[in-house]
């Protein structure tokens, strides 16, 4: 290996590295206000960029009708949940949320997709038509559990991811789809040609954690989300509320998948099942880090991205092997310094 | 009595019946397969009982796990021309190591590591399978040996048929065995319990460790079954999508009952077969899409029915024991001298962060006396008791128990120096019975392993824990609910109940936190005269308590905390008249 290949392979661990980051960040962040390890976050991922493709060819794509219909049943299931209690105000918010908004999303589709209205229309309309529909399953699926176990959330988010993979090859098919890149521009640094897409990846992804850094520090929403991370019944008890703070974790994730998943379509051929590979090494990430620690997660998850590009150089057919069993030794590792946890839920 | 067993007989007799099954004349072959199937699934599922229902832990690696043993017994089979009855001992060696591995790392941590690990490995291990030439790649192997016995070949899927439910008998009545077993008792108090289990002894990461291998094995088990039947392998059967259907048929049936296995894994296996016919129909076109209703399905009984459907079938009564009363005595401990130094704190510390809730706390207790430790609400005596048991490790200071240095050591390394203790927040696991709770106590005078326990050859140790558990239970009156659920008591009577499972550690030193809360004023005397018994008997104890009437009546001496430091120390009387000790209960006088 000469340098130039090594930094090639750096590059493309870097960028592939970013986009794990960004799905780590929002797995420790769903984890952290409501206690779901969210092993469908890949779905996300691969509806965004799906649904990017779509449009980027002009085409009405599936997706809206899979939001549509996600919305209808997180209004049957927020409508049963609080027959008792939901009236006036709440009920017109609750049908706005859950009807209004897709049915103004799939009108919206419907007219801007035929025309072809441009790359950053088409990226807004794509995160926005895949957005909601993280929130809605939050509402269907994990409300209702209210203090569950960690474990019984869990198997709720492999269910979900189950059902999601399902309903993806009814609304996108079974082929794979790519899309064209945002730029064509090349900028040559050295022996490196780093494509223009590489460069719209990185800063996005960093625009990204600013963000929600400034978010989660100077706004109220982000104050009571991180409260609410650190103790649910205090965070209740000063009249934040936990369930809202869910629909809120759920909206942001699937804001993250949606986003990473326009940005990663360019660069790579998605399937409708493929997300949950990409959402996995989010995740090899965000354990890395002890699924607590916000940049212990994004560095971790860009070592994955490198480490799975070098392993593909040198042996591709065991790059998921590798990728995946490297979770042992930190398991190990963790256990080691951990000690013994005799905690009870 | 009852007919002991008779009645947790019927599923086996079931299971057997349904062993003459396929040679119902007329029966389809095709249904005689997908009973196969279903038998095979069944052993998984009913791992998954022990792991997820019973242990509280869960595991998305099963299928690759039945992988392991199968590409164990196909290889040697195929390649080395080795007898596949060779390649179940392999095969349930391969697996049982695989889980070993990845068990070790996860199960010191909370429990969704393990089901994280799993989701990683199995899916790094389900591309070895299908990258690795000696397996064949994507192919698989192909062509390997059915069965023999006595030289005759079992290629019939009916044959296959009572070789495989004959597997699930076996993995039915080794289960049984295992949970009515010592170790299984240590499984089963991991749910809700897994603290108190320390507390008499239980290594709660092994016994983790023990149910995970316990299902790996079963899977690698029902793997080398596949194989055999099948006559080839590749890696599909082995992904992780499989490994959610084994899960999502313990959770359907009712994780926490072997019949419930049973019921999950014929459901599943059945719909999901008449699925795969209608849904590619429905949408026009081949592809999963059995997974939107598995999907669906798993959430919907999360959500409505999260015991499954077996209880709903079947009501939670815990059987009638049949308690052999001369069975000999377990070997007790010899007390120490009355009146020689038991147990010395000094200058114990505990800071959370800021609050120091323990303050340089030092005090010493006497063999064969009664001390009360007592103070306001927060005053730190809880956490003390913590500190003494090994539940939490002090920030500085010493214990010292006959001599021997405490400080710090793991909860069941406490309980082995013969200290047993109860807890402010009763801690007996409900799926069990009074009984079974108490019997949680005399772990460590038990040695019996898992496999005695599985084969049955732990019955005369057993009898010989459970007829101390039934003695302890008479000593502090509660003979008569030996057989109820534990948490059908009043909290009262739990709090006995604790007692009872303490004194069958055969304790030197009785740690009581808050015995009396919760009881009538007759059973506040009775707690007392058993406690000066045991005293007499040659016990020590320290409590915590809050009903002064009780405590002044009761202990030889007195220790007082507040806010964390000690105030007081000495006989009831002079302590009561301490004005310090006056000032923290009712406020300063100024």
């Amino acid at each position: 290996m000469d340098l130039s290949i090594f930094l090639i392979l750096v590059q493309d661990g870097v960028v592939n590295g970013a986009i794990y980051a960004l799905l780590a960040l929002s797995l420790v962040l769903v984890f952290a206000v409501t206690r779901v390890i969210l092993v469908a976050q890949g779905e996300f991922v691969a509806f965004g960029g799906l649904t990017y493709a779509a449009l980027a060819t002009g085409q009405t794509p599936g997706a809206i009708w899979l939001l549509g219909g996600l919305g209808l049943a997180a209004f049957a299931g927020g409508l049963w949940q609080e027959r008792r209690r939901m009236r006036g105000g709440a009920l017109l918010r609750h049908a706005l949320f859950t009807l209004a908004l897709p049915a103004a999303i799939i009108a919206a589709t419907l007219v801007l997709a035929p025309r072809r209205a441009g790359i950053v229309v088409e990226v807004l309309l794509a995160v926005a038509i895949v957005t909601p529909m993280a929130p809605y399953l939050y509402r269907i699926a994990f409300q209702p559990l209210g203090n569950a176990s960690v474990l019984t959330l869990l198997i709720t988010a492999v269910a979900l991811h189950l059902a999601l993979t399902g309903l993806g090859l009814v609304f996108f098919g079974p082929e794979g789809f790519r899309a064209p890149p945002f730029s064509d521009a090349m900028i040559l640094a050295g022996p490196l040609m780093i494509p223009g897409q590489a460069i719209w990846i990185l800063g996005l992804t960093l625009a990204l954690m600013l963000g929600l850094y400034a978010f989660f520090e100077k706004t109220l929403t982000g104050k009571a989300l991180r409260a609410t991370a650190v103790n649910r019944l205090g965070a209740r008890l000063v009249g934040i509320p936990t369930a809202q703070a869910g629909v809120l974790a759920f909206g942001l994730a699937g804001f993250i998948g949606a986003l990473s998943g326009v940005l990663i379509v360019p660069l790579t051929t998605v399937y409708y099942d493929g997300g949950f590979m990409i959402g996995l090494r989010g995740f090899t990430a965000a354990i890395i880090g002890g699924l607590g620690s916000y940049p212990g997660a994004v560095l971790a998850a860009l070592l994955v991205g490198v480490a799975e590009s070098f392993s593909s150089f040198w042996a591709s057919a065991f790059k998921e092997v590798i990728v995946f069993t490297a979770i042992i030794p930190v398991l190990l590792w963790r256990s080691l310094r951990h000690g013994n946890g005799e905690d009870e839920e | 009595m009852t007919r002991p067993g008779l009645a947790k007989l019927w599923p086996l007799a079931c299971i057997a019946l349904a062993g003459l099954v396929p040679w119902i004349p007329g029966m389809p072959a095709f249904w005689v397969t997908l009973l196969n199937y279903t038998g095979i699934a069944a052993i998984v599922a009913i791992g998954l009982v022990v792991l997820t229902g019973i242990g509280g832990m869960t595991s998305f690696g099963q299928a690759t796990l039945l992988g392991l043993g199968a590409y164990t017994t196909a290889i040697m089979s195929k390649y080395y021309d080795l007898s596949p009855w060779l390649g179940l001992p392999a095969g349930l060696l391969v697996t049982a190591a695989g889980a070993t591995l990845i068990g070790a790392v996860t199960v010191r941590l909370s429990g969704h590591y393990l089901a994280l690990g799993t989701i990683a490995w199995s899916v790094g291990l389900y591309y070895t399978f299908a990258n690795l030439d000696l397996v064949g790649r994507n192919d698989g192997i192909s062509g390997i040996p059915p069965l023999e016995v006595a030289g005759y070949r079992l290629l019939d899927a009916r044959m296959s048929f009572t070789v495989i439910w004959l597997g699930v008998l076996l993995a039915a009545l080794a289960t049984m065995n295992l949970l009515d077993s010592r170790a299984g008792r240590a499984i089963r108090a991991l749910k809700g319990g897994a603290v108190a289990a320390a507390s008499f002894g239980v290594d709660t990461a092994r016994t983790r460790l023990l149910a995970f291998v316990y299902s790996a094995v079963l899977a690698g088990f029902a793997g080398w079954l596949y194989v055999h039947m099948q006559r080839s392998v590749n890696p599909t059967p082995f992904g992780f999508y499989q490994s959610i259907q084994y899960l999502l048929m313990a959770v359907i049936g009712g994780a926490a009952h072997i019949p419930g296995a049973l019921l999950g894994a014929a459901l599943v296996t059945l719909v999901n077969d008449r699925l795969q016919d209608i849904l590619p129909k429905l949408f026009g076109a081949r592809g999963n899409y059995e997974s939107i209703v598995f999907g669906m399905l798993l959430i919907a009984v999360l959500q409505w029915a999260p015991d499954g459907l077996w209880p709903l079938i079947a009501r939670f009564r815990p059987r009638r024991r049949a308690i052999q009363a001369d069975a000999p005595r377990l070997a007790a401990q010899t007390m120490p001298e009355r009146g020689s130094t038991l147990l010395e704190v000094v200058r114990l510390r505990r800071n959370f962060g800021g609050l120091v809730a323990v303050n340089d706390i030092d005090f010493t207790l006497k063999a064969g006396e009664i001390l009360g430790l007592i103070g306001p609400n927060g005053a730190g005596k809880s956490t003390t008791f913590n500190l003494i048991t090994g539940v939490d490790t002090p920030s500085g200071g010493i214990v010292r128990f006959r001599g021997g240095d405490l400080t710090g050591r793991p909860a069941r390394h406490v309980a082995a120096q013969g200290i047993a203790r109860t807890f402010q927040h009763v801690k007996l696991v409900p799926t069990m019975s009074v009984i079974e709770n108490v019997a949680i106590g005399a772990h460590l005078r038990g040695h019996a392993s898992p496999l005695a326990g599985l084969l049955r050859l732990d019955r005369a140790e057993d009898a010989r824990l459970y007829a101390e558990a039934a003695r302890q239970l008479a000593r502090v009156g509660l003979a008569d609910a030996a057989d109820r659920p534990a948490t059908s008591l009043a909290l009262g009577q739990q709090r006995i109940v604790e007692i009872a499972r303490a004194l069958c550690l055969d304790p030197v030193l009785l740690l009581l936190d808050e015995p009396a809360a919760g009881l009538r004023h007759n059973e506040k005397a009775e707690l007392s005269t058993l406690l000066r018994r045991l005293r007499d008997e040659g016990v020590t104890i320290l409590l915590v308590e809050h009903d002064m009437e009780f405590v002044m009546g009761l202990v030889d001496r007195l220790v007082v905390m507040d806010f964390g430091t000690k105030l007081a120390d000495g006989p009831p009387d002079a302590v009561r008249a301490d004005p310090r000790v006056i000032e923290a209960y009712l406020g300063s006088v100024e």
